[in-house]
C-alpha cells in the first residue's frame, strides 16, 4: 500500500514539475500581433533564430487584413495584454503615441546603439516618428512597403501586340512612365481576347470597408499635384485637397475605373488584385509591394512572365507612391517589456535584416537596400527602392481613422458610384476632415 | 426508493438550513429562481442601454480613454437630426425594409397557402423550402458573392440567357440601381421561409368547420379567401411582419457582406453608419446618440404596431 502510495506521489509530483516547467516556459514567450499576410509567415520562419538565440518562444496573432484594424485598435484602446509586440499599421502611430498604447524606444535606441540614421528616411518618417519629423521614436522600422505596379510582361512582348499598339498610340508598348501612358496600355487591352479568353486593363484599388479606394485614389492624386495640407499653414486644406491639379487626379482615377477594370469589381483591395492578376485577368496590377514574392513565384504568372514598375508621373512630372508598411513596437501594457525590447534588439541586426529580405519581407535598414548586389538579388528589388525613395502617406494623426473613413465615402460616392462630380468629393472631404480637426482642437 | 431517497436528503440537510429553505415562500422561490437571469440582463442590456444613454451627451471615444470627457448636452442628437448622411442612410433603411418586407409577406403567405392544400409530398416541399432559413448569414453572404460575380456567377449566367445581355455587364454588386435590390433578393430568398412558417401556422389554426358552414352557403372559393382565410390569418401576418420590420431594421450581416455599403453609400444602411462611427471612427458618444435614435425610432413603431395588432386580433 505504502509503495502504491508513494509511486502515485512520485508520479504526480513528476506531472507537477513537469507542468511548472512549461508553465514557466510559456510565461517567457512573447506574442507578436500582426496581419494574416505572406510577410507574417516569413517572420514566424525568421522569429525562430531569435527562440533560439534567446531561449525566448514567441508566438503569433495575426488577423485578416480586413479586420486587422477593428481587432488591433481595439485591443490597444482596451488596454488589452494579448500583444507584447505589434506591428501596427503606419497610420495608427498618432493615436498610438498620444494615447500611451507603445512605449517610446528613445533610450532604448540610445543604449543600445541602434541609430535611425541607419534605416530608410521615409520608414523612419512614416513607422517611426511622432510627431512627425521629430525625434522621437515609437516603432522599429520592420516592413517596408510602397504602392507599385505589376505587369505581364509575356504579354506586353507578343509581336502582334507590340506591332498593333504602336500603330494606334505611336509608341512602344512597355513600362508606361506617365499615367496617360497606363491608362493607353489599360485601354488597350481590356476586353481584348488573348490565349482564348478575355482580359482587362487594370486591377486598381477600389474598396469601400477600410482603406482601399484611398489607398488607390491617394497612390494617383500624388503625382498630379494633391496635397493634405498648406505647407507652410498645418491643417489648412482649401486650395490643396481640393486643387484643381487634385481635381484632375481624381477625374483620372475614375476614368482609369471606368475604362480598364475587370467588370464587377467595385470592391477590390489586395486580395482581389492578386487574385485578378494570378487568374490572369488583368494586364496590369496595382498593389503593395509585399505581394511581389508571391507573384514572382506563381507558376502561371510568374517568373519571366511578370514585370514591375515604379507608379507613373503625372501630368506635371511629379511623381510619388502610397507608403505602406509597418514598425515594429512595444505595447506598452505588456507585462514582458524586457523580453520584448531584446526582440528589437534583435530584429536590428543587420544579419537578421538581411535574412528578413531573403524570406520575403522588405527590410528597412540601409545596410540591406544599399548593399550593391541588393537590386539584382530579386527582380523586384530595383523598383521596390525607386519606389521606396518617392512615398508618401495618408494622415497619421490620431484622428486618422474619420479622416480615413470620410475619404472612403468621398472616394467610393464619386469613382464608382459615380455620384456628382471630382470637386464635389473633394470639397466634401475638405469639409469633412476640417470638421475632424476641429473636433479634435486643432483648428 | 424515491420517497427513500428525498427522506435521507431531508435528513441529511441541516437543520438551521431546513428551517431557512422552509421559511421561504412560493413568491420567494420564484425570485430566488429567476434573479441570475434578471442579473445577466441587467448586467449585459439594461445597464449598456443607460450607459449608452449616458455616453451620447458626452464627446467620449473609446480609442481616447485618457482625453477628458465633456458633456455636450444634446449637441450629438441635433448634430445627427441636421446630418444629410444619416438621413440618406435612414432613407436606404426604410427602401430595404420595405420591399423585404412585402416581398417576403406576398410569397411567404402565397408559399403557406399552397402547402396548406396539402399535396401530395407536400411534408418534403416545405422542408426543401426552409433551407435557407437554416443556413448561416456569413454563408448566404459569401455564397450569394459568388453568385453574383459577373464573371463566374450563376446569377449573372441564368439573367443573361433569359434576357440576352451578357453576364460580364451584369454587375448585380457594382451597379447602384441593382446593389439594393441584390441584397433585397438575397434576404427575401433567406427570410421568406420563416414568414411561411408563421403564415402557415395561421392557416392552419382556422377552424375546418367555418369552411364547411360556408360551403354550405356556397361562398366561392374567392369569397372564401377574402372573408375567412385572409382576416382570420391577419394577426399571423402582422406578426411575422413585425419580426422581420425588427429584424431587417437592423440588418447588418447580410449587407456588410455583400457590398459594404457600397457602390459608394448606396446600400449604406443604418447599422453600417452606427458600426462606421462607432467602430471605425471611434466616435463613441456621437454613434451612441444615433443608437439611442434608431432604439426609440425601433421601440416606437413597434409599440404602435403593436397596438395595431391587438385591435386586429380583437376583431
Amino acid at each position: 500500500m505504502k509503495s502504491t502510495l508513494k509511486l502515485a506521489l512520485g508520479l504526480a509530483s513528476t506531472l507537477f514539475a513537469s507542468t511548472a516547467v512549461s508553465n514557466v516556459a510559456q510565461a517567457e514567450d512573447l506574442t507578436l500581433c500582426w496581419a494574416a499576410w505572406d510577410p507574417a509567415n516569413a517572420l514566424v520562419e525568421l522569429s525562430k533564430d531569435f527562440t533560439k538565440e534567446t531561449g525566448i518562444g514567441m508566438k503569433f496573432e495575426f488577423v485578416p487584413w480586413t479586420n486587422y484594424a477593428d481587432r488591433f485598435l481595439n485591443e490597444l484602446n482596451s488596454h488589452g495584454k494579448l500583444c507584447d509586440l505589434i506591428i501596427g499599421d503606419s497610420q495608427w502611430i498618432g493615436g498610438a503615441a498620444e494615447n500611451g498604447h507603445y512605449v517610446k524606444l528613445n533610450d532604448f535606441f540610445d543604449k543600445e546603439k541602434i541609430s535611425m540614421d541607419d534605416f530608410v528616411p521615409a520608414t523612419v518618417v512614416g513607422y517611426s516618428e511622432w510627431p512627425k519629423n521629430s525625434p522621437n521614436y515609437w516603432a522599429l522600422p520592420a516592413m517596408g512597403d510602397v504602392v507599385g505596379w505589376t505587369y505581364r510582361k509575356d504579354w506586353f512582348s507578343k509581336p502582334e501586340l507590340q506591332k498593333e499598339f504602336k500603330e494606334k498610340y505611336g509608341w512602344d508598348l512597355g513600362p508606361p512612365t506617365t499615367f496617360d501612358q497606363l491608362k493607353q496600355i489599360a485601354e488597350f487591352f481590356q476586353k481584348r481576347d488573348i490565349d482564348g479568353k478575355t482580359v482587362y486593363g487594370a486591377s486598381i484599388y477600389t474598396e469601400r470597408g477600410s482603406e482601399g479606394i484611398t489607398m488607390g485614389a491617394m497612390d494617383v492624386l500624388y503625382s498630379f499635384g494633391f496635397q493634405y495640407e498648406n505647407p507652410k499653414k498645418p491643417y489648412e486644406m482649401e486650395g490643396f485637397v481640393n486643387s484643381d491639379k487634385s481635381v484632375k487626379g481624381l477625374e483620372f482615377y475614375k476614368a482609369l475605373y471606368d475604362c480598364c477594370t475587370p467588370p464587377g469589381a467595385s470592391n477590390s483591395y489586395m486580395g482581389e488584385g492578386v487574385d485578378a492578376f494570378k487568374s490572369g485577368q488583368v494586364a496590369m496590377h496595382m498593389n503593395f509591394a509585399f505581394t511581389w514574392p508571391g507573384l514572382q513565384k506563381d507558376e502561371n504568372v510568374g517568373g519571366d512572365k511578370i514585370g514591375y514598375f515604379v507608379n507613373p508621373k503625372g501630368s506635371d512630372g511629379d511623381q510619388f507612391a502610397q507608403l505602406g508598411g509597418q514598425g515594429i513596437s512595444v505595447v506598452s501594457y505588456s507585462d514582458k517589456q524586457e523580453a520584448a525590447l531584446k526582440y528589437i534588439k534583435w530584429f536590428a541586426n543587420k544579419d537578421v535584416q538581411s535574412k528578413w529580405w531573403s524570406l520575403g519581407g522588405y527590410s528597412c535598414l540601409n545596410a540591406v537596400v544599399k548593399d550593391p548586389a541588393f537590386p539584382a538579388s530579386q527582380p523586384y528589388a530595383q523598383t521596390f527602392l525607386d519606389s521606396m525613395a518617392i512615398v508618401k502617406d495618408f494622415w497619421a494623426e490620431p484622428s486618422y481613422a474619420p479622416l480615413l473613413q470620410a475619404s472612403q465615402k468621398r472616394f467610393h460616392d464619386y469613382v464608382v458610384a459615380g455620384q456628382g462630380s471630382a470637386k464635389d468629393a473633394l470639397d466634401g472631404l475638405v469639409k469633412d476632415w476640417t470638421e475632424v480637426f476641429q473636433d479634435d482642437g486643432k483648428m | 426508493m424515491l420517497n427513500r431517497t428525498a427522506d435521507s436528503v431531508a435528513r441529511a440537510t441541516p437543520e438551521p438550513l431546513a428551517r431557512k429553505v422552509r421559511g421561504i415562500s412560493d413568491k420567494g422561490l420564484a425570485w430566488l429562481f429567476i434573479s441570475p437571469t434578471i442579473l445577466l440582463l441587467l448586467a449585459i442590456n439594461i445597464f449598456p442601454l443607460f450607459w449608452a444613454i449616458y455616453l451620447s451627451f458626452t464627446n467620449f471615444r473609446a480609442n481616447r480613454p485618457n482625453e477628458v470627457v465633456k458633456n455636450l448636452g444634446l449637441a450629438n442628437y441635433k448634430r445627427i437630426l441636421a446630418d444629410q448622411d444619416i438621413w440618406i442612410a435612414m432613407q436606404t433603411t426604410a427602401h430595404f425594409v420595405f420591399w423585404t418586407i412585402l416581398l417576403q409577406t406576398l410569397i411567404g403567405f402565397t408559399l403557406a397557402w399552397l402547402i396548406d392544400r396539402k399535396f401530395r409530398g407536400h411534408a418534403f416541399w416545405t422542408t426543401i423550402i426552409l433551407v435557407p432559413m437554416m443556413l448561416s448569414p456569413a454563408v448566404v453572404g459569401n455564397f450569394w458573392r459568388f453568385l453574383y460575380e459577373p464573371q463566374i456567377g450563376l446569377f449573372a449566367y441564368a439573367v443573361s440567357f433569359v434576357t440576352g445581355i451578357p453576364a460580364t455587364e451584369i454587375s448585380m454588386l457594382s451597379n447602384v440601381s441593382l446593389a439594393p435590390w441584390s441584397i433585397i433578393i438575397v434576404d427575401t430568398w433567406m427570410w421568406t421561409p420563416y414568414v411561411m412558417l408563421i403564415c402557415l401556422a395561421g392557416l392552419r389554426s382556422i377552424p375546418e368547420y367555418i369552411y364547411e358552414a360556408a360551403e354550405v352557403d356556397r361562398a366561392s372559393n374567392w369569397r372564401q379567401f377574402w372573408s375567412i382565410t385572409l382576416p382570420m390569418a391577419l394577426p399571423f401576418i402582422m406578426l411575422a411582419v413585425l419580426f422581420r420590420g425588427i429584424e431587417n431594421f437592423k440588418m447588418f450581416d447580410m449587407v456588410n457582406l455583400l457590398t459594404g455599403g457600397g457602390p459608394g453609400s448606396t446600400t449604406e444602411v443604418a447599422s453600417i453608419t452606427l458600426k462606421r462611427q462607432a467602430f471605425e471612427s471611434w466616435r463613441t458618444g456621437y454613434s451612441s446618440a444615433f443608437a439611442i435614435i434608431l432604439f426609440v425610432a425601433v421601440f416606437g413603431l413597434a409599440n404602435i404596431y403593436v397596438k395595431a395588432l391587438n385591435k386586429v386580433k380583437q376583431r
